[in-house]
């Protein structure tokens, strides 16, 4: 199979198999990408987030519904854990958007975080550039929502919807843990619930007291399995993206992401090199035991492997 | 092999039990698989579309009603149409022995009947699929 030409063909096989080789980090695929990069930026991202259990996948497909009846293309890239032990993993969102697998203007793809050192960003990345180049004009990354690693791919988002829930615990859980600074827009689904308004509340007073910006998160009740709210939640998706573009703060994101996804990909250059010194040479097993033997200090060690590693540089 | 075997696991037509298609999906899990799970009620159509869009090396349906003479070879037809006659597929559930010579027949790789034990399926899926 032609991947390259089967992309700018739009077939959906060429770009589901080139998702996988960016996942499983085939030089291949890195050149693809490069040659097609111009094609990107067409997209606008959209990251969904919060706790487990909160309806993330629900509310992207009413959003992906939404939009599809605006005649919008939509990519999902929707993310669920890996097991550390096993490196298996059940990627079960598709369930809650099972009437959208047959929508030929809609690419779902399931991704494990699969646990590898910065692997699942990059792979995420790759993803959203893979469905940039297919013609998507809608994105939506779902995230597990917790942990390091998922800010860090929500960082990928133009626009970052935040999903809560009514009783998920006391306004102490809200200043936890980064939530109220990734989100741009807060979204509290199964509102249809007790204390839909005091949650929603609470998040206004906790966004009262943490920004000092000039945009204000907006908080808006939902309730996504009745499409309750979805069509102002995307209006407020649109608000958000035209203050952005209006402040000037988009560019600033923008360039920001570049940055930090050029930092990313040096990285695992600088680890892939290293890899391979360790693999062909004892010297890292020689200098740990030094450092056992107290002849050295794991500081100076480094510092011998820096110098190994600017050698090999200069040797290729 | 670096990269886990990506299986879509799948209840085709309208019957309403997926225990044994949750089971069989934990215990791919716990081989080291990533397991896309469907949900229930699915067509031939959205299975295959799934499958495409997910790049599975592998379809494991399961059905309890009677109806995988018609919804199994639907599926293999369908990836085949779509070029993906590289996509392994397998099936389970309640099917009559008699049945199963048809079904290998129609392109299904392998049926798997109540009592296999997990790590048969497993194994005949690291073994079959076609993708290194």
């Amino acid at each position: 199979m032609d991947i390259k030409a089967g992309l700018l063909n739009n077939d959906k096989r060429a770009a589901a198999r080139l998702i996988s080789m960016m996942e499983n980090g085939e030089p291949e695929a890195v050149q693809i990408i490069k040659e097609c990069y111009n094609m990107t930026g067409h997209a606008r991202i959209i990251g969904i987030t919060g706790p487990p259990g909160v309806g993330k996948s629900t509310v992207t497909d009413k959003l992906a519904k939404q939009l599809r009846k605006e005649g919008k293309q939509v990519g999902i890239v929707a993310v669920d854990p890996t097991s550390p032990f096993t490196g298996g993993a059940i990627l079960g969102d598709r369930v809650r958007m099972a009437d959208l697998n047959n929508d030929p203007g809609v690419f779902i793809r399931s991704m494990g975080t699969r646990g590898a050192l910065g692997g699942l960003s990059k792979a995420v990345h790759g993803a959203v550039k893979v469905l940039d180049i297919l013609g998507m004009d809608y994105i939506f990354i779902e995230t597990v929502g917790v942990g390091q690693s998922e800010i860090d791919i929500v960082k990928l988002a133009d626009t970052v919807i935040m999903v809560m829930v009514p009783g998920l615990g006391d306004d102490i859980q809200a200043i936890k843990a980064g939530i109220m600074e990734i989100g741009d827009i807060f979204a509290v689904n199964k509102s249809d619930r007790d204390d839909a308004e005091r949650t929603a509340a609470e998040i206004e007073a906790m966004l009262d007291f943490n920004r000092d910006e000039e945009y204000r998160p907006p908080v808006l009740n939902i309730i996504a399995r009745d499409s309750k709210g979805i069509e102002k939640l995307l209006e407020l998706v649109e608000k958000h993206w035209e203050y952005e573009n209006r402040s000037g703060s988009y560019k600033k994101k923008k360039l920001n992401r570049v940055r930090a996804e050029i930092m990313d990909i040096f990285r695992d250059e600088v680890m892939k090199t290293l890899y391979s010194i360790s693999e062909n040479t004892n010297i890292i097993n020689e200098l740990a035991q030094k450092v056992m033997d107290k002849q050295m200090d794991p500081y100076s060690a480094a510092d011998r492997l820096i110098d190994e590693f600017t050698n090999n540089q200069r040797n290729n | 092999m670096d990269r886990p075997i990506r299986v879509v696991v799948a209840k085709p037509g309208l019957d309403g039990h997926d225990r044994g298609a949750k089971v069989v999906a934990r215990a791919l899990r716990d081989a080291g698989m990533e397991v896309i799970y469907t949900g229930l009620r699915q067509t031939p159509e959205q299975i295959a579309e799934t499958a495409i869009q997910e790049d599975a090396d592998c379809v494991a349906m399961s059905i309890l009603s009677g109806a995988h003479n018609h919804l199994f070879p639907k599926v293999v037809n369908l990836l085949r149409e779509k070029g993906a006659d590289d996509i392994l597929v397998v099936g389970g559930g309640v099917i009559p022995e008699d049945d199963i010579p048809g079904l290998i027949e129609a392109g299904i790789a392998g049926i798997f009947t109540p009592g296999t034990p997990t790590s048969v399926t497993i194994d005949f899926i690291k073994n079959n699929i076609k993708r290194k």
